[in-house]
């Protein structure tokens, strides 16, 4: 999975290069939240402002990673949904389980 | 022939295919003609219950077994969109999965979920070599394909 990571003091932004977070790819996401959840660090944005399409396996990759950061007293926060993923969320009641925020400065500035 | 667009693809029992099977189904969408709602919307929903039902029949039905396949039929006529996704495994009892609404904070669960939510049917029943998913939706187009 292809993602570009940044950091601002303790905040990780990472940032998804995928068109598709599904039964494909999720995994990889999974397990790299977990490395970063080792390291420490718990303040986690994702951006998901390039992924064009998410399945129920991408959404449990990210619920996986908010309830990994909530347990050891971090946060992780949504930034840069599409119209139609943003749907997903709502579909599936998941917008009220994230903070979502229109773009990763957004994001950073709520810590 | 008939005024009605039927494809049937075979896949290797990977989830490296659901890519192309997603988009696929997303073209069909933009292929139609007269279709009255958001286009963009069904082009979603397509791509979503063809890669929710690949990945059941990959991951659960056929346990990943890399020497099993998964057969698609996409059926679209004038009035409805017929998906089946046939699986080489055991199956499983589609009413013991969760078709209600699932637990926000659990982290899996919400495929079979996602499917009866976009569909107007769904059902999973046995056939020749295993089990096959059949969902349908009527698309209401205005005038044919």
């Amino acid at each position: 999975m292809n993602v570009t990571m940044e950091e601002h003091g303790e905040i990780v932004t990472l940032r998804i290069e995928e068109e598709r977070l599904d039964a494909h790819n999720s995994n990889e996401l999974k397990v790299q939240l977990l490395t970063l959840f080792e390291e420490g660090k718990v303040k986690i944005i994702i951006d998901l402002s390039h992924v064009r399409f998410i399945d129920s396996s991408g959404l449990g990759a990210l619920v996986s990673g908010f309830k990994n950061a909530s347990s050891r007293q971090g946060v992780l926060k949504l930034c840069g949904l599409q119209t139609q993923v943003k749907s997903m969320f709502e579909l599936t009641r998941l917008h009220r389980v994230f903070e979502i925020f229109p773009n990763s400065d957004d994001a950073q500035a709520s810590y | 022939m008939k005024n009605q667009l039927e494809m049937d693809i075979r896949v290797p029992n990977q989830t490296r295919y659901l890519g192309l099977i997603g988009k696929i189904g997303e073209d069909i969408a933009y292929t139609l003609k007269n279709f009255k709602n958001n286009r963009d919307e069904l082009a979603y929903h397509i791509n979503l219950v063809l890669t929710e039902a690949m990945t059941n029949a990959i991951k659960h039905a056929n346990q990943n077994d890399p020497n099993k396949e998964v057969h698609i039929t996409i059926n679209v006529s004038q009035y409805n969109l017929c998906i089946k996704v046939y699986d080489q495994g055991q199956g499983f009892d589609i009413r013991e999965v969760n078709i209600i609404e699932p637990d926000p904070t659990k982290d899996h669960g919400r495929g079979i979920f996602l499917i009866h939510s976009l569909m107007d049917s769904v059902s999973y029943t046995r056939c020749e070599h295993g089990h096959v998913l059949e969902m349908n939706k009527s698309l209401e187009l205005d005038i044919n394909l």
